[in-house]
C-alpha cells in the first residue's frame, strides 16, 4: 500500500501532498520536512530507496523517490508493493503530467494544484495503483475536463464566447459581391 | 483546462510575500475572506474557495472550518463543485470527524449516479476514507458495481472493495465470486484490479486461499498471453508488456502456490519461461525478473528452478546499478534463513557493499552480513565489520554494534578473541551499545580466568587512552577494581606487561571519579574499585582512606551513601573489610528466560546500612546464584523499590552500578515483597478479591504495613486502588503501589506499601477502602481493621 505521496521543491516547499492514511495537519508538514531532510542529503548517484525515517508506519516502510530538476517526488510505501514497480510508476506520473500540462514545469504544479490532484486520482487510489497506462490516463483526465467545461455556468459564459467564436468555421467572404444599393431619393 | 483565476491570484500573493510573516498574513486575510463566504448561502464561486482552503491547507495552515463545507459542495448537482468538494473530503475528513458520516448519503445516491465520472468520485472518496460504517452500508452498491458497468468503473469498484475488505473483513466472502469473474476480463485496469482484490481475499483468509486455487491456471493462462505476445504500444514500458499487471499476477501466484505442490507445479514452466525471457536491461524487466525470483524461492518450485532463481539474485548484485544491487540484496535477505548456503557463495560482494558510499546499501549490506556470519568464517568477518563500525554512519552504529555482539557470543574461536573483539567495540562505539554490556562482559571476564591480568592490563591502557566510552570505563573500573594486585604485579604472559605502581592505578581511578563526563553510575563504579583496592594494595591504604572520606560528603546521594558506608569499613569494621572485599566467584551464565528479580528461594532479609553487622552472616553465604539475581536485576529489572532517604531500608537502587552492589550486598533481594518472616493476615475476601495485611516494626514508632491484593474470580480487574484511614494522633504514608490491574485466577497481585508512625501509641486501627472496577461495572467496598497483626 501507497502510504503517502509528496512533491517538493529543492528547498522542501510543499507542492502537493496526498496522505491515503489520517495524519493530523502538524504531523502532516513534519512529515514533509523530515522527508525532505532525508531525501535532500541524497547524493545523485546513490540508489532510489531510502529507509529509516521514524514518522510514517514504522519499520515496515520505505521512501522511493525520484529526482526531476527542481522536485523530488517521493513516494512512501510499505512492503507490500513492489519497489523498482513503484519506481516505474512515477515515471509514468510524471510523463502523464507531461502530457496534460504540455511541458510541465514547476509552476504548472504550484498554479493547478487541484489539476494535479485529479489526475493523480486517475492513477493511484486509496494508496492501490489504479491504472498505469499513460494513454487511458490522459483520455479520462480530459474527458473529465470537458464535462466540467461545459456546465460552466454563468462565469464561463465569456470563455465559452470566446471558444465558440474561436471554433466558429466562418466560410471564407467572397471577394466579388456586388453590393447594389438602392438610391434614395435625397430630401 | 479551465482556469479557477482567484486561486491563481491568490497563489500569486502568497508567493510574492517576501518572509514568513507576510505569508501568514495574507493566508489570514484570504481564510476570513473564505470563511465569511462559506457562511452566505449561495455563492458562485464556491468551488474557487474550497480550492484555495485546500492550497492553504497544503502549506500547513489550519483549515478544518473548510469540512462543512466540503459536506454542502459534495451535495451540489454540479460537476465542477462536487469534484471539489470530494477533493476537499479526501483532504480534509476522516472518519474520526463528525463530518465524515453526513456525507454517507451524497456517495451513496453518487454511486448510482447516471454520470460515470460521478460514480468513480464517489468511489474514489469511499475509498480513501471510507470508514468501517460507510463501508458496510455500501458494499451491496460496490458488488453491484462490480458485475454491471463499464471497465472505468469496474477497475475503480474494485479497489474500493479492496478497502472495504480491509476495513471490515467479514466482506470478503461478498466479494470473492464477483472477483472471480473479473478474472475473465480483457481490460488491463480491471485485470489489475481484479488481481490486487483476490491478493486482499487470499491474504485474509485462508479458506478463501483455498478457493482460489482453482484459478492458477487461469492466471498462468493471462501472464503466457502477456510475455509471449508480440509489441503492443498500448501497455508497453521500455519493451515488456504490462510490467505492471506481470509483477502482481507474479505476487498472486506465489501467494496461491506456498505450500501446495499441485499449484506450484502448475506454476513451474510459466515461472522458467518468464526468468529467461524477460529482457533486464531496463528496470521495468528487472523488476519482473526480481518478481519471479521471490515467486520461485518461495514456493515449492523444483530445485532446477531455484538454481536459477539465486543465479539471477547473484547477476543482480554484481549490477552496476544500485537499485539492482540494494533489491537483490532485500531478497538475499528473506531467503537466509532457507538457504544459507547459496547466499553464502556470494559473501565477498555482500562485504564489498559494506564499502559502498550509499547508506541504504549499506544498511542492507550490514544486515545481511550478520545473517551471514558463521563459525567458519567468523574471524574474517568480525575483521569486516570492526573495520565497518570505524566507519559506519552514525544510524547504523547501535545496530553494528549488537550485531557484532550476538555474533561474536555465539561464534567465538577462543575467550581470549571473544574480549578483545569486544573490548575493539566498546573503544569505537562505546557510545552507542546498548546497557546489558556491562554486565555481560564482566561476567564473561570473571569466567576467563586465566586471562585475567591480560584482560586488566588492556583495559587499563584503554583508560589511560580515553575516558569518555561510558560501558568500557565501567568496565575497566571493575577490572581494576578486582584484579588491581596482577596489573601492579604486572606478569603476564600474554603480553608484554607495563610496570604500573599503585599510584598509577589511583591516579586513573581517581581521574574517573573526578571527570565531568563520567556519570554518576560510572563514578559509582570508581569509588568501589577503590575500596577493593584497599585490600589488593599494601602501600596507599591511606590515599584509599582519604578519599572514600571526601567523597562522605559528596552531593550525589549515591556515592555519598557508599562513601559512608566505605568509610565505617575503615573505622568500626576493619576487621572485617578483607573479608568483605575479597575476589568475586565466577559467575554463572544468565538465561534469558530467568524472571527478573524472584529470589530463587532465598529468604529476604532487611538491610539497614546502619547495622552493617548483618551484612556479615549475608556476605559469609555468597552463593552464585544471589548473585545472579542481582545481575537480573542490572539487566533490566523494573522493580520499582521506594526512593528513601540515605538512611532507609533501600540499599536496593539497583538501576545504578550493580558493581558494588555485588561486593557488598551479595544477597540483596528487592524489598518490595512481603517478608515472609512478617506474620499475615487475609482482612477482606469477597466476589474473589483477597486482601491481605502484613506488618512489621520499622522502629520504635514506626510501622511498615503490606497489603497484598489478588484476585480468584474468572474476570480481570482494573483501575484497582487503596485508600486508607487512621486514627487522629498516627501519621500515614501510603506508597506507590505496584499496578492496578489484578488479573483473573490469581494470575498476579498488587502490593502497596503503608509507612504509618505512631508517636503516641494509641490503639492502631486502620479502615481501608477498596475500589475497583470489573466487568464494566465500578465496585467499592470498606473494611475496618481493629488491630493489627504482630503490633
Amino acid at each position: 500500500m501507497i502510504k503517502a505521496i509528496l512533491i517538493f521543491n529543492n528547498h522542501g516547499k510543499p507542492r502537493m501532498i496526498r496522505f491515503y492514511q489520517y495524519f493530523p495537519e502538524d504531523m502532516q508538514q513534519q512529515i514533509i520536512r523530515e522527508t525532505f531532510h532525508l531525501v535532500s542529503k541524497r547524493d545523485d548517484n546513490v540508489c532510489n530507496f531510502l529507509e529509516g525515517g521514524s514518522l510514517i508506519g514504522g519499520s515496515d516502510y520505505k521512501l522511493i523517490y525520484r529526482h526531476y530538476a527542481t522536485l523530488y517526488f517521493v513516494f512512501c510505501v510499505d512492503s507490500s508493493e513492489s519497489e523498482l514497480g513503484i519506481l516505474d510508476l512515477i515515471q509514468v506520473f510524471v510523463e502523464t503530467l507531461d502530457k496534460c500540462f504540455e511541458n510541465v514545469c514547476e509552476l504548472d504544479l504550484i498554479f493547478h494544484m487541484d489539476k494535479v490532484h485529479y489526475i493523480l486520482q486517475e492513477v493511484v487510489m486509496g494508496g492501490m495503483v489504479l491504472e498505469t497506462n499513460m494513454n487511458e490516463i490522459v483520455g479520462q483526465v480530459e474527458l473529465q475536463n470537458r464535462m466540467e467545461k461545459s456546465e460552466g455556468g454563468l462565469s464561463a459564459a465569456p470563455a465559452r464566447a470566446v471558444s465558440a467564436v474561436k471554433n466558429m468555421n466562418l466560410p471564407e467572404m467572397p471577394r466579388d459581391i456586388n453590393i447594389k444599393v438602392p438610391s434614395l431619393s435625397p430630401f | 483546462m479551465s482556469p479557477s483565476v482567484p486561486l491563481q491570484e491568490m497563489i500569486r500573493a502568497i508567493r510574492s510575500a517576501r518572509t514568513q510573516c507576510e505569508e501568514r498574513g495574507v493566508i489570514q486575510r484570504e481564510c476570513a475572506v473564505i470563511r465569511a463566504q462559506f457562511r452566505q448561502s449561495d455563492n458562485g464561486g464556491r468551488s474557487h474557495n474550497l480550492a484555495k482552503l485546500l492550497y492553504v491547507h497544503m502549506l500547513g495552515y489550519p483549515a478544518h472550518f473548510g469540512q462543512m463545507e466540503c459536506v454542502r459542495m459534495i451535495a451540489s448537482p454540479r460537476y465542477s463543485e462536487k469534484r471539489v468538494g470530494y477533493l476537499g473530503a479526501m483532504m480534509l475528513l476522516d472518519e474520526k470527524q463528525d463530518a465524515s458520516l453526513l456525507i454517507t448519503n451524497s456517495i451513496k445516491n453518487d454511486l448510482s449516479h447516471s454520470n460515470q465520472y460521478v460514480q468513480s468520485l464517489a468511489l474514489c472518496t469511499l475509498a480513501c476514507m471510507g470508514s468501517a460504517e460507510m463501508c458496510r452500508d455500501l458494499a451491496p452498491e460496490i458488488d453491484r458495481l462490480l458485475r454491471a458497468s463499464n471497465s472505468y468503473i469496474k477497475k475503480k469498484a474494485a479497489l474500493c472493495a479492496v478497502h472495504i475488505v480491509r476495513k471490515v473483513h467479514e466482506l470478503g466472502e461478498l466479494f470473492a465470486p464477483a472477483a472471480r469473474s473479473l478474472l475473465s476480463e480483457k481490460n488491463h485496469g480491471v485485470l489489475h484490479g481484479a488481481v490486487v482484490l483476490i491478493t486482499e481475499l487470499c491474504e485474509r483468509n485462508p479458506e478463501t486461499l483455498e478457493r482460489f486455487r482453482k484459478t492458477v491456471p487461469d492466471l498462468v493462462q493471462i501472464m503466457k498471453g502477456l510475455v509471449i505476445s508480440g509489441y503492443s504500444p498500448e501497455h508497453d514500458v521500455a519493451g515488456i508488456s504490462d510490467p505492471f499487471l506481470q509483477v502482481r499476477i507474479l505476487r498472486l501466484l506465489r501467494i496461491l502456490g506456498r505450500h501446495n505442490e499441485t499449484a506450484s507445479d502448475a506454476m513451474n514452466d510459466l515461472l522458467a519461461q518468464v526468468a529467461t525471457n524477460t529482457d533486464s536491461t531496463k528496470t521495468a524487466g528487472n523488476a519482473v525478473l526480481y518478481e519471479t525470483v521471490l515467486t520461485v524461492l518461495d514456493i515449492k518450485s523444483e530445485s532446477g528452478l531455484r538454481v536459477l532463481a539465486v543465479n539471477i539474485l547473484g547477476r543482480f548484485l554484481l549490477n552496476n546499478d544500485r537499485n539492482i544491487r540494494y533489491i537483490a540484496m532485500i531478497s538475499l535477505q528473506k531467503i537466509v534463513g532457507t538457504d544459507h548456503n547459496a547466499v553464502q557463495r556470494h559473501r565477498g560482494t555482500i562485504v564489498d557493499c559494506l564499502k559502498d558510499q550509499d547508506a541504504s546499501v549499506k544498511r542492507r549490506a550490514l544486515d545481511l552480513s550478520l545473517a551471514l556470519v558463521s563459525s567458519s568464517n567468523i574471524r574474517s568477518m568480525m575483521k569486516e565489520l570492526l573495520l565497518f563500525l570505524s566507519s559506519c554512519p552514525p544510524e547504523l552504529r547501535s545496530q553494528a554494534a549488537s550485531g557484532i555482539f550476538n555474533a561474536a557470543e555465539r561464534y567465538a574461536p577462543s575467550q581470549r578473541w571473544h574480549i578483545d573483539t569486544i573490548l575493539h567495540v566498546l573503544t569505537t562505539a562505546g557510545g552507542d551499545v546498548s546497557d546489558e554490556t556491562v554486565p555481560n562482559l564482566i561476567q564473561l571476564i570473571t569466567n576467563a580466568s586465566e586471562l585475567h591480568c591480560y584482560t586488566v592490563q588492556k583495559l587499563y591502557r584503554a583508560l589511560l587512552a580515553d575516558i569518555s566510552q561510558l560501558s568500557l570505563v565501567q568496565v575497566a573500573c571493575w577490572c581494576i577494581g578486582e584484579y588491581g594486585d596482577l596489573l601492579i604485579r604486572g606478569e603476564c604472559q600474554e603480553t608484554e606487561s607495563v610496570q604500573v605502581t599503585e599510584d598509577d592505578v589511583l591516579d586513573a581511578l581517581e581521574t574517573v571519579l573526578q571527570s565531568h563526563m563520567s556519570s554518576p553510575a560510572t563514578r559509582g563504579f570508581a569509588l568501589t574499585a577503590t575500596m577493593k583496592l584497599s585490600t589488593r594494595i599494601t602501600e596507599n591504604v591511606d590515599r584509599i582512606r582519604s578519599i572514600v572520606s571526601i567523597y562522605g560528603s559528596c552531593i550525589d546521594v549515591e556515592l555519598q551513601q557508599r562513601a559512608v558506608e566505605y568509610n565505617a569499613l575503615f573505622k568500626k569494621y576493619d576487621h572485617m573489610r578483607a573479608a568483605v572485599l575479597e575476589r568475586m566467584p565466577v559467575i554463572e551464565k544468565i538465561s534469558m528466560d530467568q524472571t527478573n528479580g524472584v529470589s530463587t528461594g532465598e529468604p529476604i532479609k532487611n538491610i539497614q546500612p546502619a547495622k552493617v553487622k548483618q551484612v556479615e552472616p549475608l556476605l559469609l553465604q555468597q552463593p552464585a546464584n544471589q548473585v545472579c539475581d542481582l545481575l537480573d536485576l542490572l539487566g533490566g529489572s523494573e522493580d520499582t523499590l521506594q526512593p528513601g532517604p540515605v538512611a532507609s531500608l533501600s540499599i536496593n537502587t539497583v538501576n545504578t552500578a550493580g558493581g558494588d552492589l555485588l561486593d557488598l550486598l551479595g544477597g540483596l533481594e528487592p524489598v518490595a515483597l512481603t517478608p515472609q518472616a512478617a506474620p499475615t493476615e487475609t482482612v477482606y475476601e469477597k466476589d474473589g478479591v483477597t486482601l491481605t495485611l502484613a506488618c512489621e516494626k520499622q522502629s520504635d514508632s514506626g510501622l511498615m504495613v503490606t497489603l497484598t491484593a489478588s484476585n480468584s474470580s474468572e474476570s480481570d480487574i482494573s483501575s484497582f486502588t487503596l485508600q486508607a484511614a487512621v486514627p487522629k494522633s498516627v501519621q500515614l504514608h501510603m506508597k506507590a503501589p505496584s499496578g492496578d490491574a489484578l488479573p483473573a485466577r490469581g494470575a498476579a497481585k498488587v502490593t502497596q506499601m503503608v509507612v504509618l508512625n505512631n508517636p503516641n501509641k494509641v490503639n492502631l486501627k486502620m479502615r481501608i477502602r477498596v475500589s475497583y472496577s470489573s466487568q464494566g461495572s465500578a465496585f467499592q467496598d470498606t473494611v475496618q481493621i481493629d488491630s493489627l497483626p504482630g503490633y
